[in-house]
């Protein structure tokens, strides 16, 4: 295989991988803009709309099981927001973001306990199958991935740009209190914001889980934990700094692991560590990501 | 059509603390149906805390009101969330203008009809409106809100409020910051808002520039402390010594005809005076 299609290859394997992890990017900015909160609760979101989606998709079929996945997690974001976080809202962002932690804790915990040592699949359609254009090969999954993820975050942001909900998000993610006063209900926004997290990140489940990953299992949360350095580069606050900060770090992450070997002298597991390396690069040029907002204070 | 008496708002005996500091001491005050009201008072006075109370946002500041109620059209609303306040037809103009900034102007006032209650023709109509009173808002329409002007910005935090076509206004401080232009421009068209004849908007003033509220309102109460203090008909507030001296920066009057008399007799410094 030539240099150019392994490079290729690796590419565009980047370049899907990415874009499923700025679909979670996307959900973590989503939560904060809309909260200020720090959602480290999102990988067990994640989570749990895979586990639905795998435990159901033998009796009803890949896409109905999808359906129900996605439908599932987002209510179980809601939960989260409505049973946990809305009694400690005017707290302190901060204990609120510590709060995510124990809701992951506990989330994950069951979820793991049901898996166990399993590794369920998902029942997507697309198997193995790789499709090969001159010299380059690229699996139907990877295709999928970024086929969806990118008709998704579309969909996001033209509702987010044109919808009344939309309006409600970004002018709550400015000023609460100033968005209060034109009578938007800032706890539906901040329930709605959760919602759509969650089935955004039962959609990157499937694809965090399809070939050539074995499936579902306890590490896929780990995996997950990938789009928090995407989020961080591009800049907590920004959307589009989640979809870029995606796409840099899946490509980061495939070019290195697919040249491991010639990075040999920096050991093993480099691909797992690329990302983070770059986040802390960008961050010591730009502290607040790429495209996050600089602290506004105004007098 | 407003008709009976006690349809408009009514703040009575409102206290307000923040923890354990109190803001605002047995607040009573009363703004009529298509009346303009005043409250005057400087830094601190609890100004903003009342208005805050009005529309139920003191929990963002960690405040809360701790005895009275406010009622609005014969309702209690002091017990609602801030956005039920606002669909009641309460909507406030913050102070500092808080527009969104990161949205574009048309955004702006997308966002300010949110909490609107009337149909997709009601809103269409209150953005003509809008740009009827404001006419640079619809020329900046695709221009994100930050860059616009200080006079700009208030015209569009005015603009934004009107959208929930409210029959209640709350200003908090609309001249603050504006050059004294701007201010004027700004009073006309809350004069011109009361006055629309099709739909009745009383406006609660709140302003630090007494003598500009003073000419806009019908009727005025001087809080100090967290204390109203004084309150009467605005022309007669105006006319008061208590007024002019604290609010009005006026001296009075042989204060002030002494000043005048020993400034024309200060010596000039002929040597510096050119040929004169």
């Amino acid at each position: 295989m030539s240099d150019v299609s392994t490079f290729l290859e690796l590419l565009l394997n980047g370049v899907s991988m990415g874009s499923v992890y700025a679909l979670i990017a996307l959900g973590f900015v989503v939560i904060f803009r809309a909260t200020e909160v720090v959602n480290f609760a999102h990988a067990s979101l994640l989570l749990a709309g895979g586990y639905v989606t795998a435990s159901l998709h033998d009796d009803i079929g890949f896409w109905p099981a999808l359906g129900v996945g996605i439908a599932a997690a987002a209510v179980v974001g809601a939960a989260v927001e409505f049973l946990v976080m809305r009694r400690y809202r005017g707290h302190d962002h901060s204990v609120l973001a510590i709060v995510t932690i124990g809701v992951d804790i506990l989330l994950t915990t069951e979820l793991t306990r049901r898996l166990g040592t399993d590794v369920l699949t998902l029942g997507d359609p697309w198997g193995d199958a790789v499709l090969t254009v001159g010299g380059v090969s690229i699996a139907h999954t990877r295709i999928a991935a970024f086929v969806a993820a990118a008709l998704l975050i579309t969909a996001f942001l033209l509702t987010f740009r044109y919808t009344s909900w939309g309006v409600a998000m970004r002018a709550a993610a400015e000023s609460s209190e100033t968005a209060a006063l034109m009578g938007v209900r800032l706890g539906r926004v901040s329930l709605g914001a959760w919602a759509v997290a969650g089935g955004l990140a039962a959609v990157a489940a499937l694809f965090l889980t399809v070939f050539p990953t074995p499936g579902l299992e306890r590490a896929t949360s780990l995996a997950a934990l990938k789009a928090f350095p995407a989020a961080i580069l591009g800049g907590l606050d920004s959307t589009t700094g989640a979809l870029v900060g995606g796409l840099i770090v899946g490509v980061t992450e495939s070019l290195a692991t697919g040249y491991q070997s010639e990075l040999a002298f920096m050991g093993r597991g480099l691909g797992d560590l690329a990302p983070y390396l770059v986040m802390t690069l960008i961050l010591l040029l730009r502290p607040s990501g790429l495209f996050g907002t600089k602290e506004l204070a105004r007098v | 059509m407003a008709d009976a008496q006690g349809e408009g708002l009514a703040v009575d005996d409102v206290s307000v603390g923040y923890g354990p500091v109190r803001a605002l001491r047995s607040v009573t005050l009363e703004v009529p149906p298509g009346a303009v009201v005043a409250v005057l008072g400087g830094n601190g006075a609890g100004k903003s805390t009342l208005l805050r109370a009005i529309s139920r946002t003191l929990g963002f500041h960690g405040g809360a009101v701790t005895s009275g109620e406010v009622r609005f059209g014969g309702r209690r609303i002091s017990g609602l969330a801030a956005d039920r306040v606002v669909a009641t037809g309460i909507c406030q103009v913050p102070e500092g203008r808080r527009v969104f900034a990161r949205m574009t102007v048309a955004d702006n006032l997308r966002a300010g009809a949110l909490g609107a209650t009337g149909s997709r023709a009601d809103k269409a109509a209150a953005l003509r409106r809008v740009h009827e009173l404001f006419p640079v808002l619809a020329d900046r329409a695709h221009q994100r809100a930050g860059l616009l002007s200080g006079g700009e910005q208030q015209m569009l935090a005015v603009g934004r409020a009107l959208m929930a076509a409210p029959r209640l206004l709350l200003l908090d401080e609309p001249s603050l910051g504006l050059a004294p232009l701007m201010a004027a421009r700004i009073a006309d068209t809350v004069r011109e808002i009361n006055a629309r004849g099709d739909r009745q908007v009383s406006v609660l003033l709140v302003e630090q520039n007494a003598a500009l509220a003073l000419r806009l309102a019908s009727h005025a109460y001087v809080l100090e402390v967290g204390e109203i203090t004084l309150h009467g008909p605005a022309d007669e507030l105006a006319g008061s010594d208590e007024v002019r001296r604290r609010y009005l920066g006026v001296v009075d009057e042989t204060a002030a005809a002494d000043a005048t008399a020993v400034a024309a007799h200060a010596p000039v410094l002929r040597k510096w005076g050119g040929d004169a």
